[in-house]
């Protein structure tokens, strides 16, 4: 972006030649500057001279950069600078502020201009009301710019209504300002101009400097009358929709681009309708505490329960401290971008505080939910962010919001799985653990039907969120276990079978999807990563192996998704006898049955050579010798053992080669009786400790002698 | 609205009036107290209700008061909202203490002060505002019902007005019925009295569709239905609302309160 540029520019010159002349102009004008003199003349005169020096040097950088606007824009501003202020009328007057408002409005200006702009404005040029309205930031104002104004306030040259504008300009920039040390000294500035006879204790002047008491109490010196209610007219209005839109053009991701869209701007000027910018409430004391109105309790003053004003609170610190004593904002909604609130609200259990924040937050998504306005594309980026912020505070509380929740299930079903996709696939991973039947047909169904007729990238995302929200639903029932560290037994019961239907339910549901994708997508290996990736993280008492099924659909496995849908089987069977210990949840026998088949069938590939057999479970993978002859793959039935399966075939080969070196021909069916065993224990040693378990749990070798084709199965 | 206190309304009259006075003024700031030019009133609209549940409602009214001194102080009232909410109960679920539920807001008068106000009470009562769009489908049961209304004096004409997408500009047709055709139609298609249900509404509808179509071959079913305008009132898609008859005014404001708190839900 240009304006960077120009900073770059700026400050190769400044150090290439007489830079800290320039420099030291300004400072020592600054520090014979004292609070409450009054300078004028010479000073001002070599702060001109050092800024027309930086000029020249920016226009013959700009002059190699050859960009027009640009040109335009420097010969303005060079224009302002030098111009006499007599000549306010002529065209060339005229010309140059149209160019230098439009650019304003446009890009922004770079601290540079900003800085002749606002010293032009500020010295008794006529148009300058109108020079002030455009100063527009495009990233920083330089703070010496800021000192520099105000110096020129001192002067006296300008009006009094420049002088005020100039002031709602500093508060409506001020977080812009990059340094702020300078600023501070001049506070007692402004103390002492409250004095003047010509500005005098404005109500305006009072009202800003008792805003500013409430923020930092600690740098406004003078006694103000308290509890003084004052509106002051929303004066960043006339810049907060050119801010914005700048800030979007220029893709502006300093920290103070965060701050601005807490405003409370409505902006007037607007002949549509107003509440179209979706605007977070800034975090504002309430000032609709009846006590406020009473007259002042003796003893809440003696035991100083005065509230805490809710700008004070910067620090974690602060809010320990204060947390007996601390007000939710007038907003709710501006909860969501404090941290610090957010965790008060974790400690505070009172309902109005979330239903104010389920109202608001429902109300917004639904408004401002963009697929359902016909012109959505200036507000796209606006909900994205939104729905960024609102998927940040869900981590951050470790819980989902129930209006999101409701949001998603009413918009789901029109959604088209392109607008602010990953935003949304975030907040499915935050639905709240429920009955999973109420949940399928607002969830499921229309996901569903977006995953299978969507992109390849699509469907992995989808698995990745639902991946996502298994595990928010486990690690909630974790915490809520933890909760209750004395289970009373029908909620405990209730929670922790409701909790398994739904993951089941859940599982199965993905299962589905991911056998479909499959085929859909003819077994894309990155599709195949995220399903294993699924099912290797939930860890509870799995009741499924689907797996099995994808199995099926594979004539072949490639390496190392094979090994890892070992490892996933032989985690999950751990953990099962893990938990059946600790929890005495009672399994139903039908569960036992079909864990046992699946058992039996893997063991059936692996072990003992007969995959695809005897195997009349539905879900098993029985195949008919028909079926079998038409793959024309050889020797079907030990085509997934541990020797022979394209997973461990590799370790296979190494184990021939190591093992009888002189011998080129791979003869696998080496590989028996006690040689088996040496492969096996090979195979530990090369790090397949999940096989080892699920092999060693599994079978029950008769005798360490005899042992390839028998083999027990215990559970 | 949260913490919103019927008692209170003199200090809402008089923070809201410095608020508005303060928007309204070029720069300076303004203190709640002073003279302004601007006069906000809230008061209470007792017989504003449906069922005894409901909320009372509140009006709002911004009265500029005249600059000229020998003029009477007759403030001139310049904008005017209420809150309302008719018979919202059967709908709405228990609301807890400290929320005053108020769903429906109508406002007249330049749009600049309503969005003043609107910011007021949501910055100071933590509550929402959204404008109210009425489907087609909402318009057609408007169309019907207050076809069937009895009025006793003198019947405007029924008038339906269509949106048709064109380009460059969109098409409005507009379909103007004597009111007292479109009663009797609307009484031999509605069987019973008081009670009336989407079969019949479609059915009025279709029929004057079809007798549309007979005369100018255009389906108007094919078309979008914007705004709707009987004897009793007149609404337009955009929410904007026109109530002509004092009679029917508590029905009108029900029907209102019901596509409020669905749009809510």
């Amino acid at each position: 972006a240009l304006p960077s540029w120009e900073i770059e520019g700026m400050q190769q010159r400044e150090n290439a030649k007489n830079p800290k002349q320039a420099l030291q102009v300004r400072r020592s004008s600054l520090s014979a500057w004292q609070i409450g003199e009054r300078t004028a003349g010479p000073k001002t005169a070599d702060l001109k001279s050092a800024q027309k020096h930086e000029k020249g040097k920016q226009q013959s950088a700009s002059d190699r950069a050859g960009n027009s606007t640009q040109d335009h824009l420097e010969q303005a501003l060079t224009y302002f600078e030098r111009g006499k202020s007599s000549d306010n009328f002529n065209e060339v007057l005229q010309k140059h502020l149209a160019t230098v408002e439009s650019i304003a409005l446009q890009r922004g200006l770079s601290p540079e201009g900003l800085d002749v702009l606002l010293n032009v404005a500020l010295s008794g040029h006529l148009v300058n009301t109108r020079i002030l309205k455009c100063l527009i930031p495009a990233s920083v104002i330089a703070e010496s710019s800021v000192v520099s104004a105000v110096s020129w306030l001192c002067v006296g040259k300008c009006s009094g209504s420049t002088q005020l504008l100039f002031l709602r300009w500093l508060i409506a920039m001020f977080d812009f300002i990059d340094h702020k040390e300078k600023l501070h000294a001049l506070y007692g500035f402004f103390f002492c101009s409250l004095q003047d006879e010509k500005l005098g204790m404005q109500p305006h002047l009072q009202a800003l400097l008792s805003l500013y008491k409430l923020f930092c109490p600690e740098l406004v010196s003078i006694t103000l009358p308290a509890k003084m209610k004052t509106y002051f007219k929303n004066s960043e209005s006339l810049w907060k929709a050119a801010i914005n839109t700048i800030r979007r053009r220029n893709q502006g991701t300093s920290p103070t681009s965060q701050q601005l869209i807490l405003g409370t701007g409505h902006p007037q000027s607007r002949k549509r309708k107003w509440n179209t910018q979706l605007i977070l409430p800034a975090c504002s004391t309430d000032a609709n505490n009846p006590t406020r109105s009473k007259e002042i309790n003796h003893a809440d003053i003696l035991s100083h329960s005065e509230s805490f004003p809710v700008e004070q609170l910067h620090t974690f610190s602060q809010l320990l401290q204060n947390i007996h004593r601390l007000e939710f904002p007038s907003q709710m909604g501006s909860v969501l971008r404090n941290s610090l609130l957010l965790h008060y609200i974790n400690c505070i259990k009172d309902e109005s505080i979330y239903l104010r924040l389920y109202y608001w937050m429902g109300q917004t998504l639904q408004e401002e939910c963009t697929w359902y306005k016909l012109d959505n594309q200036q507000y796209e980026e606006e909900f994205k962010d939104f729905l960024d912020i609102v998927y940040k505070t869900e981590c951050f509380l470790q819980e989902g919001f129930s209006s999101c929740e409701e949001f998603l299930y009413k918009s789901l079903p029109l959604w088209d799985g392109f607008c602010c996709r990953s935003q949304i696939l975030r907040l499915v991973s935050w639905i709240p653990l429920s009955s999973f039947s109420e949940m399928k047909p607002h969830l499921c169904e229309p996901l569903a039907q977006l995953f299978f007729t969507s992109s390849l990238y699509f469907k992995c995302s989808v698995l990745e969120s639902l991946k996502e929200l298994l595990q928010n639903w486990l690690n909630w029932h974790v915490m809520q276990l933890d909760v209750e560290s004395d289970p009373k037994i029908s909620p405990l019961n209730t929670t922790l079978s409701g909790l398994v239907n739904s993951v089941a339910e859940l599982i199965h549901f993905v299962g589905w999807i991911a056998t479909v994708a499959l085929h859909l997508e003819n077994n894309a290996t990155f599709l195949l990563y995220f399903i294993l990736d699924f099912y290797e993280t939930h860890s509870c008492p799995s009741l499924v192996f689907i797996c099995v099924r994808i199995q099926r659909a594979l004539k072949s496995l490639p390496f190392v998704h094979s090994f890892r849908y070992r490892t996933n089987l032989v985690a999950a069977k751990e953990n099962e006898l893990i938990k059946k210990t600790i929890l005495q949840f009672k399994f139903s026998s039908q569960t036992y049955q079909e864990y046992n088949q699946y058992i039996m069938a893997m063991v059936g590939c692996l072990w003992t050579s007969s995959a695809f057999q005897k195997d009349i479970h539905p879900q098993g993978i029985r195949l008919d010798p028909e079926v079998l002859k038409k793959t024309r793959v050889q020797e079907v039935r030990n085509s997934f053992n541990i020797v022979h399966h394209p997973a461990l075939m590799g370790y296979a080969i190494l184990f021939l080669q190591q093992a009888w070196p002189e011998d080129k021909t791979l003869n696998f069916n080496l590989i028996k009786g006690r040689r088996w065993n040496w492969y096996l224990e090979y195979l530990y040693v090369q790090g397949l400790q999940g096989l080892k378990l699920f092999i060693e749990s599994s079978i029950n070798r008769v005798s360490q002698v005899s042992q390839t084709k028998s083999g027990n199965v215990q559970v | 609205m949260y913490k919103f206190s019927y008692g209170n309304l003199k200090e809402y009259s008089r923070l809201l009036s410095a608020f508005v006075a303060a928007e309204k003024q070029k720069g300076l700031a303004v203190e709640v107290g002073n003279d302004l030019g601007i006069k906000v009133t809230l008061s209470t609209l007792l017989g504003l209700k449906g069922t005894d549940q409901d909320q009372v409602a509140v009006l709002v009214q911004i009265a500029s008061r005249s600059q000229l001194p020998f003029e009477n102080a007759e403030n001139k009232v310049v904008w005017s909202g209420w809150f309302c909410c008719i018979s919202g109960d059967d709908l709405l679920e228990s609301v807890p203490e400290d929320f005053t539920c108020l769903s429906l807001f109508l406002a007249n008068g330049a749009e600049s002060y309503t969005a003043i106000v609107g910011s007021w009470f949501q910055k100071t009562f933590d509550c929402y505002f959204s404008r109210l769009t009425i489907s087609p489908l909402n318009l057609a049961w408007m169309a019907a019902m207050w076809t069937g209304c009895k009025v006793d004096s003198h019947m405007a004409a029924t008038e339906l007005v269509f949106s048709v997408p064109c380009i460059p500009q969109s098409l409005d047709i507009s379909y103007a019925i004597h009111s007292e055709d479109a009663k009797a139609l609307w009484d031999t298609v509605q069987k019973t009295p008081g009670e009336v249900t989407q079969e019949e509404v479609n059915l009025f509808m279709d029929c004057l569709y079809s007798h549309f179509h007979r005369h100018f071959k255009i389906h108007l079913s094919a078309t979008r239905l914007v705004k709707v305008s009987t004897s009793i009132a007149s609404a337009h898609c955009d929410g904007n609302i026109k109530i002509l008859h004092s009679k029917h005014l508590i029905g009108v404001l029900t029907l209102l309160t019901e596509l409020a708190i669905s749009q809510i839900q």
